[in-house]
């Protein structure tokens, strides 16, 4: 493993104690609301904060054990760092910037600049050397950030919120091509987000994170389908309803709801992802075989779509297409029906 | 604002105009003055003569001399007030804060009592390396220093406290050391506040009198700096005084637009 650790730290009101694991080349996420302890956990892994009691072990080299008194400073691990607002040092051009992780190390001038260059091309922003980092977009800006920390091939790179400071209109695209250069790293990546999507689309493993603890790990395809407890549910997007289950029939309630697997029986969770159920204005008839009528309580733009919001018996979200909202008019307080195909819910025991 | 439709209209109360106006005379009335009783045609003789050119290197290099003491000593004072967690900080920075509004006679006087041949400091100076301070010119920058000083700790201080600390944080990621961290990030990033300090610093220095003819005396071409001059000239040759006066005001408004173009307005670049 090129990253095992394992942080607990005391917070005003919860404690931190999380284990965690990477391989060289390997994306985890840490996903988790704000104040979750993901940041923290974050600082810690790069020595800027120590754990209450702790080890990290980074690529064979022991960069904390509380009970050993071994806690390195940050300049001594082979980390890189991607901050939030990414913190290019405004009074330095962009190869400088680049430069400046060598040059630290004692690297010659001419031979720091030269990897810098090699790192701007890679990145496709050779052309912005001279810029200061006033002048970037916040996707330039990024790759900038991305491609100092990276100059000094760190074992470990870790990003916090790597999407956060940019606006929406943007993200998308960002996320898409730093997935693209994050799939090039030599070493492990940990990178911390409050943003389910990001995690899904940027890391090979998510770690959930709720008040300090790891409440779920697994691939984002797993995690999206099967969360683990209704928080994550509703992190990922996902409806998440409780329920017993006998003969295809799974109570939650005073609902019914019907789902494909008839061998299940117990105590349940119904996972259904928001895309697969639909919005009517009348109760449909077809082949759905659940049908809830409710009241949109609000539409959410989600990227390209539109959450959809229901007060239905469960309460329910449904993800939609905006054509779909002008088409059918759809407005907060709009009397609906929702539908969802048996076959489209996840069914697996509680 | 301008393009609002509805604009308020401000009517200035008249004893409010009134008194301004006075105001506005009281500051630049001894201005014009001065700039219409300059001898622009003598001036040339007058700043070629002994006496001018003597207070001119004198100030020169005694205000220069003490904004370099101010930012080489300043510089870490400023950074021990703004980062170091040690009891009595604000004792000290009331104590940096007082020559700001001592007067500089009173500076002197303190100076005297601190580095005069029978003073505290002084004594031992003058016993043991033979070292004489007051009415010498390294009197004179020790002076001026004193009172100069201040401006710039308390303007790089105010620089280092609103500094974000990330930066440094960013740097120790990328492997640098302290020292390092210190060169090439925190004093870069306040480097407009030093310059701005500094030329504060000097500015002050420049214009010392009170403490100065107090604590160094105003012996030409050894203490006698440009406001020394000055005052002495009032007794023989008012228009070689107006002369002076005419530089150091026209020094005193270059300082005034180059804050104001340079330092003041932040984030330019």
């Amino acid at each position: 493993m090129s990253l095992a650790a394992r942080i607990a730290m005391e917070r005003p009101d919860f404690t931190v104690d999380i284990t965690l694991d990477a391989a060289d080349g390997e994306v985890v996420g840490l996903l988790g609301p704000n104040g979750s302890g993901k940041s923290t956990t974050l600082r810690c892994l790069a020595g800027l904060e120590s754990p209450r009691s702790g080890n990290i072990i980074i690529s064979g080299t022991v960069v904390e054990d509380s009970s050993g008194g071994v806690d390195l400073a940050p300049a001594q691990r082979s980390v890189g760092y991607v901050f939030q607002d990414y913190l290019l040092f405004p009074h330095l051009t962009v190869l400088d910037n680049v430069a400046f992780g060598p040059r630290a190390r004692g690297v010659a001038k001419r031979d720091a600049e030269a990897a810098a260059q090699t790192w701007l091309e890679r990145f496709e922003i050779a052309d912005l050397a001279d810029r200061k980092p006033g002048q970037l977009s916040g996707g330039q800006a990024q790759r900038v950030a991305l491609a100092r920390a990276l100059v000094t091939d760190p074992d470990l790179l870790l990003l916090d919120e790597p999407l956060a400071a940019l606006d929406a209109g943007t993200r998308a695209s960002v996320r898409s091509v730093l997935r693209r250069h994050l799939s090039g790293v030599r070493g492990a990546v940990v990178l911390v987000t409050h943003d389910p999507l990001d995690a899904m689309v940027l890391a090979d493993r998510v770690v959930v994170l709720e008040q300090g603890q790891v409440v779920q790990v697994g691939t984002p395809a797993d995690v999206a389908r099967r969360p683990a407890s209704t928080y994550v549910a509703q992190l990922v997007g996902v409806n998440l309803l409780r329920g017993e289950a006998q003969d295809g029939l799974v109570s939650v309630g005073d609902a019914v709801v019907a789902v494909g697997d008839r061998r299940i029986a117990g105590p349940v969770i119904v996972a259904i992802r928001p895309e697969a159920i639909s919005v009517h204005h009348q109760r449909p008839e077809g082949s759905a075989r659940n049908t809830w009528p409710g009241r949109i309580t609000s539409l959410e733009a989600r990227g390209d779509l539109v959450r959809v919001e229901v007060d239905s018996v469960p309460p329910l979200a449904a993800i939609v297409t905006p054509g779909a909202v002008a088409e059918l008019a759809l407005h907060e307080g709009a009397e609906v029906w929702l539908s969802v195909k048996a076959v489209d819910l996840d069914v697996y025991p509680a | 604002m301008t393009s609002s439709p509805a604009r308020a209209r401000r009517v200035t109360p008249i004893p409010i105009g009134i008194l301004a106006a006075i105001a506005v005379a009281l500051l630049g009335i001894p201005l014009i003055g001065l700039v219409l009783r300059t001898p622009w045609s003598r001036l040339p003789d007058i700043l070629t003569s002994p006496v001018a050119t003597e207070a001119l290197r004198l100030s020169l290099l005694c205000s220069v001399a003490a904004t370099a003491v101010a930012i080489v000593l300043g510089i870490p004072l400023a950074w021990v007030l703004a980062r170091a967690k040690v009891p009595g900080v604000p004792v000290v920075r009331a104590l940096v804060t007082l020559p700001l509004v001592l007067p500089p006679v009173v500076g002197g006087v303190a100076l005297l009592i601190a580095f005069g041949r029978r003073g505290l400091v002084g004594q031992y100076l003058y016993d043991w390396f033979g070292v004489q301070l007051p009415f010498s010119t390294a009197g004179v920058i020790i002076a001026e220093a004193f009172v100069a000083m201040p401006f710039l700790v308390i303007t790089v201080e105010g620089a280092l406290r609103s500094a974000d600390p990330r930066f440094e944080e960013a740097a120790a990621t990328l492997g640098a050391s302290r020292w390092h961290i210190l060169r090439r990030v925190t004093l870069p990033l306040i480097a407009p506040a030093i310059v701005a300090g500094a030329v504060l610093a000097w500015a002050r220095a420049l214009g010392e009198f009170g403490a100065t003819i107090t604590f160094a005396g105003n012996l030409p071409g050894v203490t006698q700096t440009m406001p020394l001059a000055v005052y002495a000239a009032l007794d023989t040759d008012r228009e070689v005084a107006f002369a002076l006066s005419m530089i150091l005001l026209a020094v005193s408004l270059a300082v005034l637009i180059a804050l104001r173009d340079r330092y003041l307005r932040r984030g330019a670049s």
